[in-house]
């Protein structure tokens, strides 16, 4: 070995250097990161959008398992009598828990005293499944603050019952579709994450502090070649829009540059009949050479298809 | 190279683990650009290939980034440190087999790696795509091999000091290994929300500061005193580069996500540390520039210091463009658009690949005693690299400009995506021509190694004439 202590001054510079940027640039940022409540929008989204929406052990090549639904009640689970039209959070057993739930800390101080205490949400359980509420308690000022309730705990009711009382139309799988979202890249052109500037005019109100506590990942999305899509279900609602636009983009925008996603229908259309795509194609490029009036028919995706799960998600941004 | 894996190391030729990773680096070049060319064909006519969800641009994007800057990029790094940094410590590298396994887990962990990715089994999170446990392989079988390697040669040197490539690859190869550990922190113990969003950035960002920008600028460093015999002309001008990369480089992370609602100090001071990369960048161009003195000629008659004197004066653009694009008077309107799109290929198919181009050709005809077989071949690939990426820089700039404007004159966003169509299909063009360039080389490399004029004891490849 040769004079390797010359080098001392300088490897000590180095480690106070690095360790100074990360202090700064990592250690400083968590104090302001850590101390934010968690709003409505974040709270609705991790309990929609479930524990993970990329790569984990319980749904390693994103397709689908072990992932919550929204579902919209319009009748009491426990008793069938007609009630207010009720959002829930269905966890059914063995689906991991939103991050609020496993970690109440990220949900800010205020959210996560609440939450335990009001919404039990320390009584969930994974092997037994969970349904959540996202509930509200109203503040001296005449605002809403928001939080978890666990109504597994509160009121009783379990995963089966209430997808039952739901019913398939009312059962959104956003989890799913956003899962569908990361795995297709969809991010790569359409961001979610209306810039602090001119966008809010077009692509709505861009996105604050606390509207992320939970989310993973958050897939903002940097080289934007799309429309901002994190308020699209504002400003679009229609799931036959949706429909043709997944199926052929150029079927409802001629000049769009966005990929055909015929390939989520899978094989076979909701009548479980196979879906012929060499047919369609040959037909769709009679269309564009004029030999054709109409382009062909969509057919209707199966209510258990990539199609349907992320026309749910996109449905589900507001 | 597999009979070398088994080998007792004193029977493996010394450079054997360089030549691996060098030929490795080539073909994942020619594979990447090749992604890179098929993904902008698809941005351009998106009915070209449909249907199908392995060829879906979303599968295929984070592809082309993954295969060029670790397999081109980094493994073209690792093949310089193999050779570079023994040849400065007047030494022999310190394990030649840890070296052909390290090249070796690399090529098997990487294809496993950009399989998942391509099969849609991604963290979502850009640049660190790959599921956790392709992250830590990357980090057990790939980075901290490589720095053992490259430490304890350096510990091992016969010479007195360090030379200045050598604290830019010994530290590199440790800040790139903390990169990846902390920088995953999101995946390990699924931390969420800004904070994720901001460890995904905050590890984008030091990969590109503290692994591609100073590694890349270390190799130039060896590359133009060691070809053109002149002595670096300020060892001082190094110290500054290197301390202000350290310092500056390492710190402006939050400059990615000016438009996210990150605290606000943070932005603004990313925004100043960012301005402040342009000390290293100055020095850095400086003292390469100026190390040229006297030797110009060689810029034109010498392919290895073409490429790297072209790499450095892409610098200039590039950190300038850096600099300002990050400023909030200006971030606002270029940021998401083909501008930064420009400015990312400025900074890797640019500044960097020419660079690295440089040491593969210098280190493959050094080690493996061979003069290069076709200089026309060599002409053709810095040419078609160099106006491919033109093309490809002008065109995405022009696109960015045109989206910057849509942006604030609110028009439809469809009519953006006309306005940027014939832009999308000049990229095109250029990326098929740095593609081709790329197979130029491939086959020239191939054709030097098996029918290349061997090289002299004692003498250098520069010195003797080409043939072809
Ligand atoms: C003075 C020096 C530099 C500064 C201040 C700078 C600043 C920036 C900023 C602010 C962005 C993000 C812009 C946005 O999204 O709005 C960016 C993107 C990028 N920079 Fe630089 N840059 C510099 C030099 C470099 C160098 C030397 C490299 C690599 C060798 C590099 C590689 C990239 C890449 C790859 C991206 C794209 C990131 C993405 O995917 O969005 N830059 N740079
Ligand atoms: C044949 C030449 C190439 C072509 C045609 C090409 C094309 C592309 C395309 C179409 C994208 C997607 C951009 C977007 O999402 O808007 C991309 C992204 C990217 N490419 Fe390339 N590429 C080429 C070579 C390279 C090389 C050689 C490197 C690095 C050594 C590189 C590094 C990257 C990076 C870092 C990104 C992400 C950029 C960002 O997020 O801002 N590319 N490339």
């Amino acid at each position: 070995m040769v004079n390797f202590r010359e080098y001392k001054i300088g490897a000590r510079f180095f480690g106070l250097a690095l360790g100074g940027s990360m202090t700064i640039t990592l250690f400083m940022p968590s104090f302001d990161l850590r101390n934010v409540n968690a709003t409505e929008v974040a709270l609705d989204k991790q309990l929609w959008a479930g524990h993970e929406s990329g790569f984990s052990l319980a749904d390693p090549f994103l397709t689908g398992e072990h992932r919550p639904v929204r579902v919209t009640l319009k009748t009491d689970p426990k008793t069938g009598q007609p009630m207010a039209s009720t959002v829930a959070y269905v966890y059914p057993a063995g689906t991991p828990l939103p991050n609020g739930v496993d970690h109440p800390d990220n949900l800010g101080n205020i959210v996560e005293q609440l939450s335990r205490d009001k919404g039990r949400i320390g009584e969930a359980s994974k092997s037994q499944g969970a349904v959540f509420l996202l509930s509200s308690e109203p503040q001296g000022d005449g605002s809403k603050q928001f939080y978890i309730e666990n109504a597994s705990a509160t009121k009783g009711w379990n995963p089966e019952e209430v997808m039952k009382a739901a019913g398939d139309e009312n059962t959104y799988h956003a989890s799913y579709g956003k899962a569908i979202f990361v795995r297709e890249g969809c991010w790569w052109c359409h961001t979610l994450l209306p810039e602090e500037t001119q966008d809010w005019q077009v692509f709505g109100a861009p996105p604050m502090l606390g509207d992320f506590n939970g989310e993973s990942p958050t897939a903002f999305g940097s080289d934007r070649k799309a429309p901002d899509i994190l308020h699209v279900g504002s400003r679009n609602s229609s799931r036959e829009w949706m429909m043709l636009h997944f199926f052929n983009p150029r079927l409802v925008q001629p000049h769009s540059i966005m990929p055909r996603f015929d390939y989520l229908w899978g094989p076979i259309d909701d009548k479980g009949q196979k879906i012929d795509f060499d047919k369609w194609r040959a037909e769709y490029n009679e269309y564009v050479d004029g030999k054709r009036v109409t382009p062909p028919e969509v057919p209707m995706y199966a209510s258990n298809s990539d199609a349907r799960a992320l026309i749910d998600f996109v449905l589900s941004l507001k | 190279m597999f009979k070398y894996l088994f080998a007792r190391s004193e029977d493996i030729p010394e450079g054997s683990a360089a030549v691996y990773f060098g030929f490795s680096a080539i073909v994942w070049f020619v594979i990447g650009t090749g992604l890179g060319a098929f993904n902008a064909s698809k941005l351009a006519f998106p009915d070209f290939v449909t249907g199908l969800e392995f060829v879906s641009f979303g599968h295929m994007r984070q592809v082309h980034v993954h295969a060029v800057i670790f397999g081109w990029i980094s493994m073209a790094f690792a093949m310089a440190m193999m050779y570079m940094t023994p040849a400065l410590g007047n030494t022999k590298l310190w394990s030649e087999k840890l070296g052909v396994w390290n090249a070796f887990l690399w090529n098997v962990g990487l294809s496993l790696g950009l399989t998942l990715l391509w099969a849609g089994m991604t963290s979502g999170r850009e640049y660190s795509d790959f599921p956790w446990f392709i992250d830590l392989y990357i980090a057990t079988f790939m980075t901290i091999p490589l720095g053992i390697n490259v430490w304890m040669t350096v510990i091992n040197r016969k010479t007195q000091g360090i030379y200045t490539t050598n604290w830019f690859f010994a530290s590199a190869v440790f800040m790139v290994s903390i990169v990846f550990i902390v920088g995953n922190l999101p995946e390990w113990f699924h931390l969420t929300g800004l904070t994720e969003a901001y460890l995904t950035w905050w590890f984008a960002h030091n990969v590109l500061g503290l692994w591609i920008t100073p590694v890349a600028a270390a190799i130039a460093y060896y590359t133009i005193p060691k070809v053109t015999g002149n002595p670096l002309y300020s060892h001082r001008i190094g110290h500054l580069h290197f301390w202000s990369v350290v310092v500056f480089y390492s710190t402006p992370a939050a400059h990615h996500l000016m438009s996210a609602p990150l605290p606000e100090w943070l932005k603004s001071f990313a925004s100043v540390e960012g301005v402040l990369i342009l000390v290293p960048a100055v020095a850095f161009v400086s003292n390469i520039l100026l190390t040229m003195q006297g030797k110009w000629n060689m810029f034109v008659e010498n392919l290895e210091i073409r490429f790297t004197v072209t790499g450095c004066l892409m610098a200039i653009p590039l950190n300038m463009q850096g600099g300002f694009q990050q400023t909030r008077a200006i971030n606002w309107y270029i940021h998401g658009t083909g501008w930064i799109v420009a400015h990312a290929h400025l900074a890797l198919l640019g500044f960097s690949t020419f660079l690295e181009a440089a040491a593969v050709y210098l280190g493959l005809q050094t080690l493996m005693k061979r003069k290069l077989y076709s200089l026309t071949l060599g002409n053709l690939h810095f040419w078609f690299l160099l106006i491919g990426f033109t093309t490809y820089w002008v065109s995405m700039t022009i696109a960015g400009l045109i989206q910057g404007a849509g942006k604030i004159y609110e028009v439809p966003y469809i009519d953006v995506v006309m306005a940027e169509h014939p832009y999308m299909i000049a990229r095109w063009i250029g990326g098929s021509l740095v593609f081709t360039g790329n197979c130029f080389w491939l086959y020239n490399m191939w054709m030097t190694a098996r029918a290349g004029t061997v090289i002299p004891e004692g003498r250098m490849a520069h010195e003797l004439a080409y043939e072809r």
